[in-house]
C-alpha cells in the first residue's frame, strides 16, 4: 500500500489521528502512573496535571509494598507461571512429538480430543474442577492454582505444528544415533521450534499473570494470592480510598509484562495473537 | 529394532510387528500423561458439567436429585439471569462494532505509510497484555464522579457529567468502552496481518483502472480483500467479548441493580457464592453453547479465508 508516497497533508493527518487515538489507549496508564506520584491531597483536589507539586511517589510505592503483600502476590505470580509453563511444556511437548512424527493406532482419535478440548473454554471448566480440587483437598494451595492448567490443548496443537514442519530425517538420524524418542524431544525438537516455545511462553505467562477469574475461586488465604486477585483485595481493603498507594500497587503490578513487552514487541504480538485465536 | 539386512521374509515381518509395536508403546509414553490430563481436566468436565445441570445439586449437599431441564426453565425465567443475559448482548453487540471499526480505521491508517509504524502498533496494542484487574483500578480513577480526569474534562468544557460506573444508564456502555479499549491492539494487529497479505499487484491493476488516490485504492481493494479477515476478527472479538469478566468483579459487581451483570459474573456468582451448583452448571452450559457456537463457526470462515490468501 507504500507504493504511492502519501502527500504532506496526508501524512500530517495520519500522525494527528494516530497520536490522538494511541493517546486514548495510553491515558489510563499514564494517569494511573500519575496518581500513584501524588500525595492525597493533590489527588483529591483534582486538576489536569500529570507531576505533582509535591513528589509523593516513595511513600505511595512503600505503602504499596509494606502495607499489602504486594511483593508476595507478585513472587506468587511468577512461581505459579513458572509452574504452569514448565509443566505446560514437560507434557504437550512429547505428546505434539508423538502426533506429529510417530505412526500409531488411534492418532487421529487422539488429535481430534485435543481439538475438542482446544474449544472449550476455561470459564466452563471451573465449577467441575473446583469440585475436583475440593474433593482432592488441593483448594487454597499452590498446586489449587496451577493444576488446572498442566496441560494446554494450544500447546500441543502449536507444538505439533511446528514439529511436522522439521524433516523426518532429522528423527531419523537421531535415531540412528541411538537417541531415545524422548532425547529426540528434549534435545532436537524443542530446541528446533525455538520460535514455537517462545510464542508459547509468552502466550502461557501473560494469561496466567493476568488471570482473575480462576484465582479468585481457587484461594482464598492472601498469602497465596497471585497479583490479579492481590490487587483487588488490596483494593477491596482499608486502601479502596487511599488512591496513591492503590495506583502505585497497580503500576507494579503492570510493569512487568509491560516492560517485557516493550523489549520484545513483535515475540508479543506473535505470541498472544497466536493464542487467543488459536 | 532395525530389521536385519539379510532377513528372511518372515523375519522382516516379525521386525515390521515388533517394530509397529515398539511405535505404539514409545507413542503410549510420549502421548499417555497429556491425554490422561487432557480427559481428566478438559473432557470428562465438560461432560460433568452437562450431567450436573441436570440435577439440583447444591455444594456440600449429601443428596441431589435428576430434575431434568428444570435448571434452564429456572434461568430463563429468573430476572437476574435474563438481565445478565441481555446485558451481555448488549455489551456484545457495542464491544464488537466498536472494536472492528475502530482496529480498522486505526490499522488502514497505519498501514498507510511506514513511518512509526511498529511504534503506533506497539501503543495500540499495550491495553491488550496489561492486567485488567489492576488497569480497571485506573478506570475506576479516571471515571471518579468528583475527582475523575473524564469529568474534569467535561465540566471544563462545561458538558454535563455523569457517575458513571453508578448510573444504570452509562454503566454498561462504559463497561463496553473499557472492553473496546483493551480488544483493539488485537482487532488492530489482526486487520494490520490481514492487510500485509493483500497481493501488490491487485493494487497495480486497480492503479491502472483510474484507481488512484489513497481513498479510492481502500475501497476497491483493501475493504472487499479484508472480508473473510473481518468476519474472522469479528468472530474472535466476539468471544473476548463475552468472556467479559474483570471490570465487572473489579468495579460494579454486577450493580447498580442488575444493570451490569454479565454472563461470566452471573454463572461466578451462582456457582461459587451462592453455591447453587446444579443452576450454575446450567449457565455454564448456556454460556459454552454459545461459545462453542462461535468458535465452531469461526474455523468454518477460517477454511473459507484459505481460498484467498
Amino acid at each position: 500500500m507504500s507504493a504511492h508516497r502519501l502527500s504532506l497533508p496526508a501524512r500530517l493527518t495520519r500522525h494527528a489521528v494516530l497520536i490522538v487515538t494511541g493517546g486514548m489507549m495510553l491515558l489510563p496508564f499514564v494517569w494511573m502512573i500519575s496518581l500513584s506520584l501524588k500525595p492525597p491531597g493533590e489527588i483529591f483536589h483534582g486538576g489536569f496535571s500529570l507531576l505533582p507539586d509535591r513528589w509523593n511517589a516513595w511513600e505511595n510505592y512503600t505503602t504499596a509494598l509494606t502495607a499489602a503483600p504486594l511483593p508476595r502476590f507478585m513472587l506468587n505470580g511468577v512461581a505459579v507461571c513458572a509452574a504452569i509453563l514448565a509443566l505446560q511444556i514437560l507434557f504437550c511437548a512429547p505428546a505434539a512429538y508423538a502426533l506429529a512424527k510417530l505412526n500409531f493406532r488411534g492418532r487421529e482419535v487422539v488429535f481430534g480430543l485435543v481439538l475438542v478440548a482446544l474449544l472449550i473454554p476455561h470459564q466452563v471448566l471451573a465449577l467441575p474442577l473446583f469440585i475436583l480440587g475440593y474433593q482432592l483437598g488441593l483448594l487454597n494451595s499452590y498446586a489449587a492454582l496451577i493444576f488446572p492448567f498442566v496441560v494446554s490443548p494450544f500447546g500441543i496443537f502449536l507444538f505439533r505444528q511446528f514439529f511436522k514442519g522439521i524433516p523426518d530425517d532429522i528423527v531419523h538420524a537421531a535415531r540412528l544415533d541411538g537417541l531415545s524418542e524422548f532425547s529426540i524431544v528434549w534435545r532436537i525438537m524443542l530446541p528446533m521450534a525455538m520460535p514455537a516455545v517462545i510464542a508459547f511462553s509468552i502466550f502461557s505467562v501473560v494469561a496466567h499473570w493476568n488471570d482473575l477469574f480462576w484465582p479468585l475461586i481457587a484461594v482464598r488465604q492472601e498469602e497465596l494470592m497471585p497479583p490479579s486477585l492481590g490487587i483487588m483485595a488490596f483494593k477491596n481493603e482499608e486502601a479502596g480510598n487511599d488512591y496513591g498507594p492503590l495506583m502505585a500497587g497497580a503500576s507494579l503490578v503492570v510493569a512487568p509484562l509491560l516492560i517485557a513487552f516493550l523489549c520484545a514487541q513483535r515475540w508479543f504480538i506473535e505470541g498472544l495473537t497466536a493464542g487467543a485465536t488459536k | 529394532m532395525h530389521a536385519h539386512p539379510a532377513a528372511s521374509p518372515a523375519a522382516v515381518g516379525n521386525a515390521a510387528r515388533s517394530r509397529r509395536r515398539g511405535e505404539v508403546l514409545r507413542a503410549c509414553a510420549l502421548v499417555g500423561p497429556a491425554l490422561l490430563l487432557l480427559l481428566v481436566l478438559f473432557l470428562l468436565p465438560t461432560l460433568a458439567i452437562l450431567g450436573i445441570a441436570l440435577t439440583d445439586w447444591q455444594f456440600g449437599a449429601q443428596s441431589l436429585s435428576f430434575v431434568g431441564a428444570a435448571n434452564f426453565q429456572e434461568i430463563f425465567a429468573d430476572a437476574t439471569f435474563r438481565a445478565s443475559f441481555g446485558n451481555t448482548l448488549v455489551y456484545v453487540l457495542i464491544v464488537v462494532p466498536g472494536t472492528v471499526v475502530c482496529a480498522l480505521v486505526v490499522a488502514l491508517l497505519i498501514e498507510a505509510d511506514s513511518r512509526f509504524r511498529s511504534f503506533y502498533r506497539a501503543i495500540h496494542f499495550l491495553p491488550f497484555m496489561a492486567t485488567l484487574a489492576a488497569m480497571a483500578i485506573a478506570w475506576e480513577a479516571l471515571l471518579h464522579p468528583t475527582i475523575g480526569l473524564v469529568n474534569q474534562m467535561l465540566a471544563a468544557i462545561g458538558a454535563p457529567t455523569a457517575n458513571w460506573l453508578r448510573d444504570e444508564r452509562t454503566v454498561l456502555p462504559v463497561l463496553a468502552i473499557i472492553g473496546i479499549w483493551q480488544n483493539l491492539g488485537f482487532a488492530l494487529v489482526l486487520f494490520m496481518a490481514g492487510l500485509k497479505a493483500i497481493p501488490r499487484d491487485l493494487y497495480d491493476a486497480a492503479d491502472i483502472d483510474g484507481a488512484s488516490s489513497w481513498m479510492d485504492r481502500i475501497l476497491t481493494v483493501t475493504l472487499p480483500m479484508l472480508g473473510p479477515v473481518s468476519m474472522f476478527v469479528v468472530i474472535v472479538v466476539a468471544l473476548r467479548a463475552f468472556e467479559a469478566f474483570d471490570t465487572v468483579q473489579m468495579l460494579t459487581q454486577g450493580g447498580p441493580g442488575k444493570a451490569s451483570e454479565l454472563l461470566l459474573y452471573t454463572l461466578y456468582r451462582e456457582s461459587f457464592e451462592f453455591l447453587r451448583t446444579g443452576y450454575g452448571a446450567a449457565i455454564t452450559v448456556v454460556f459454552l453453547t454459545i461459545v462453542v457456537s462461535l468458535t465452531l463457526f469461526q474455523a468454518r470462515v477460517m477454511d473459507r479465508k484459505v481460498h484467498y490468501s
